[in-house]
């Protein structure tokens, strides 16, 4: 019977590489379209184990099941439909109850509130072959944090039934909009992965662009125009301190990237008019020069083993992908298909590269295999950019800019198969999000 | 005493000056309050019929040189503009200038930041070719993130790909 679920398993994973299998030869383009169906699973509200406990219960539960059902793998079964309720976490579960509603997996939880700390515990069972799923587990921290421990019973129960690496309980920094396009209002913003949470670590008096998360989640990166000119800040996100690092008279400095290490950014300096890609060494200010030529390098990401730079440059004629030794050097070409390609991000399992794609008038986001071939197109729309990827690297967070005079900038997450392409909610506009790794 | 009183005017001067720039990113200063209060010459200082003020400099010489779709060579057009404003610099020798880069929304956020640093600094090296000193000009590109004109028709997008020479200073005439 532990086969029926396995097999359940195997049949979303071919689903998903199914849509990958209908790309062939390396230039050819599609957006892939991928339909599979959710994997059905209940989950009864949690128990409450103290009096005090009985909000965060249907919280903690509710937040769970969101996480499974925004992946667009999962549907969840309607309370309305149980015929057995749980009421107690440690009785045995009425299989034939879940079967008979076709709950295919079913998740039972307690929470217990004792002043400003609270636990989590949950099973996760295999309906159809009657068995627990793994081992129960248990969270506990404060009540302010109760969304991370609702992300992290998801995370697990994710990762158990997909076998792909968690994400739920992550965080995203972007930049806040409002306003029109001639006097948009920009601030640096940090959010959980779905959206809440929102917390503002600068004003809107100077524009800022693309923060960008440390290895660690403990700093970001970002350019402001505080001082008058593009700058590169490194700003320490429990202290909301920032410092700006080091920059001649008269350039510019953009498009920062930390290194795998943390020690080490990667961006783009502008001077005379020509943009080239640098490192610097965040503790010294020391910088190097990895390119030099005169036409536009810029938006560089390393490789997840620091061994590796792709960027995005003009060289040929018009925006392409490449990628160099992390010490410079001749760079290798990787975008060979119709169009213009920018903003390369490596992904964290190091085996595809995320870009922004303009073709006859449209963006699209799209991802490639490292030496350009099984491009996938997984957007399309008037202005889609900035790619960043889930710590799993399965799903894409980006922006999407409407068309015209009342256009405006919103997340979206979307698939690595194209699929589940969803607004992600944020109080005002957003855009440049990067999302964070997995939280510790 | 005396001192205060002569830095308090010229902030007073300053403050008025960057009024008489209504849009910093905009075109067309608006109003410039043609005749009101004229001086004996009928030309009110700092108001667009002064010669050598900022505003005039902006409407009759010309603050701004517009590219191509993703391009930075000078038209023959922009030549000409930028030829009015290096004579104007040239007679007006106690301003600074800024020049500001821009691209339009079609483009990515890096790309375009470059690209108008591109367009900045070929204005900038051709007002240099006309002999104005490079110590009196700056550069600096704001790509995409502020357009003049806000619809998402090639009409709007030809104002928005541009290089606007801003001027700082020349109060103290």
């Amino acid at each position: 019977m532990k086969l029926r679920f396995l097999s359940l398993f195997l049949v979303l994973i071919c689903a998903l590489s199914g849509a990958v299998a209908a790309q062939q030869g390396p230039l050819r383009i599609e957006i892939t379209e991928g339909v599979i169906e959710p994997l059905p699973f209940a989950v009864p509200s949690f128990q409450p184990e103290s009096a005090e406990s009985g909000q965060l219960a249907g919280d903690i539960s509710r937040v769970v099941s969101e996480d499974l059902t925004g992946t667009g793998l999962f549907r969840e079964v309607p309370a309305s439909a149980f015929i057995s309720t749980v009421s107690d976490f440690n009785a045995p579960v009425q299989y034939a109850d879940w079967k008979a509603i076709n709950a295919q997996a079913l998740i039972t939880g307690a929470v217990n509130v004792q002043g400003n700390s609270v636990s989590v515990k949950f099973r996760l069972y295999d309906v159809f072959s009657g068995a627990e799923l793994g081992d129960g587990l248990q969270f506990s921290g404060t009540t302010e944090g109760w969304r991370r421990m609702a992300h992290k019973v998801a995370d697990a129960v994710y990762s158990r039934i997909t076998g792909e690496g968690a994400y739920f309980d992550s965080r995203v920094a972007y930049v806040s909009e409002t306003g029109p396009k001639d006097a948009r209002q920009k601030r640096l913003a940090i959010m959980d992965y779905d959206g809440a949470n929102v917390q503002y670590l600068t004003d809107s008096g100077s524009i800022v662009l693309a923060p960008r998360f440390s290895p660690s989640g403990d700093r970001v990166l970002y350019t402001s125009y505080e001082s008058g000119f593009p700058r590169i800040y490194v700003l320490d996100i429990g202290s909301v301190q920032r410092r700006v690092l080091e920059s001649a008279e008269g350039t510019m400095s953009f498009a920062p990237r930390f290194s795998p290490s943390g020690q080490t950014v990667v961006y783009s300096l502008t001077q005379g008019g020509n943009t080239d890609i640098y490192t610097m060494d965040i503790a010294s200010g020391q910088s190097v020069r990895l390119t030099n030529t005169p036409s536009i390098e810029t938006a560089p990401s390393f490789s997840p083993d620091g061994g590796r730079i792709v960027f995005e440059s003009d060289r040929s004629g018009t925006q392409q992908l490449y990628i160099m030794s992390a010490t410079g050097g001749e760079p290798t070409r990787i975008s060979f298909g119709e169009g213009r390609y920018g903003t390369p991000v490596w992904s964290p399992r190091g085996d595809l590269v995320a870009f922004t794609k303009q073709n006859k008038g449209r963006f699209h986001i799209g991802v490639m295999r490292l030496d350009g071939s099984e491009e996938r197109l997984l957007t399309a729309s008037f202005l889609d950019e900035g790619p960043t990827w889930a710590p799993n690297g399965r799903v894409i967070m980006f922006a999407r800019e409407t068309q015209g005079a009342g256009g405006s900038s919103t997340l979206y997450s979307v698939d690595i198969s194209g699929r589940n392409l969803r607004p992600v909610r944020t109080p005002e506009g957003g855009s440049d999000p990067s999302w964070s790794p997995l939280q510790k | 005493m005396n001192r205060f009183l002569t830095s308090g005017i010229l902030i007073a001067a300053l403050a008025l000056g960057a009024c008489t720039n209504p849009d910093r990113f905009g075109a067309d200063g608006a109003g410039a309050g043609a005749n009101a209060g004229a001086g004996a010459n009928g030309v009110v200082p700092g108001s667009a019929n002064d010669p050598t003020s900022a505003a005039y400099f902006q409407q009759s010489i010309g603050d701004r040189v517009l590219f191509e779709v993703d391009q930075s060579n000078l038209t023959a057009i922009g030549r000409a503009t930028l030829d009015g404003q290096a004579q104007w610099l040239m007679t007006n020798s106690d301003y600074q200038a800024v020049i500001e880069g821009h691209a339009d929304e079609q483009g990515t956020r890096e790309y375009n930041l470059a690209l108008g640093a591109r367009r900045a600094n070929a204005a900038q090296e051709y007002l240099i070719s006309k002999g104005v000193p490079p110590g009196r000009l700056r550069v600096i590109s704001f790509g995409k993130e502020r357009p003049i004109e806000i619809c998402s028709e090639e009409s709007c997008y030809a104002k928005n790909r541009r290089a606007v020479t801003v001027l700082a200073g020349g109060l103290t005439s």
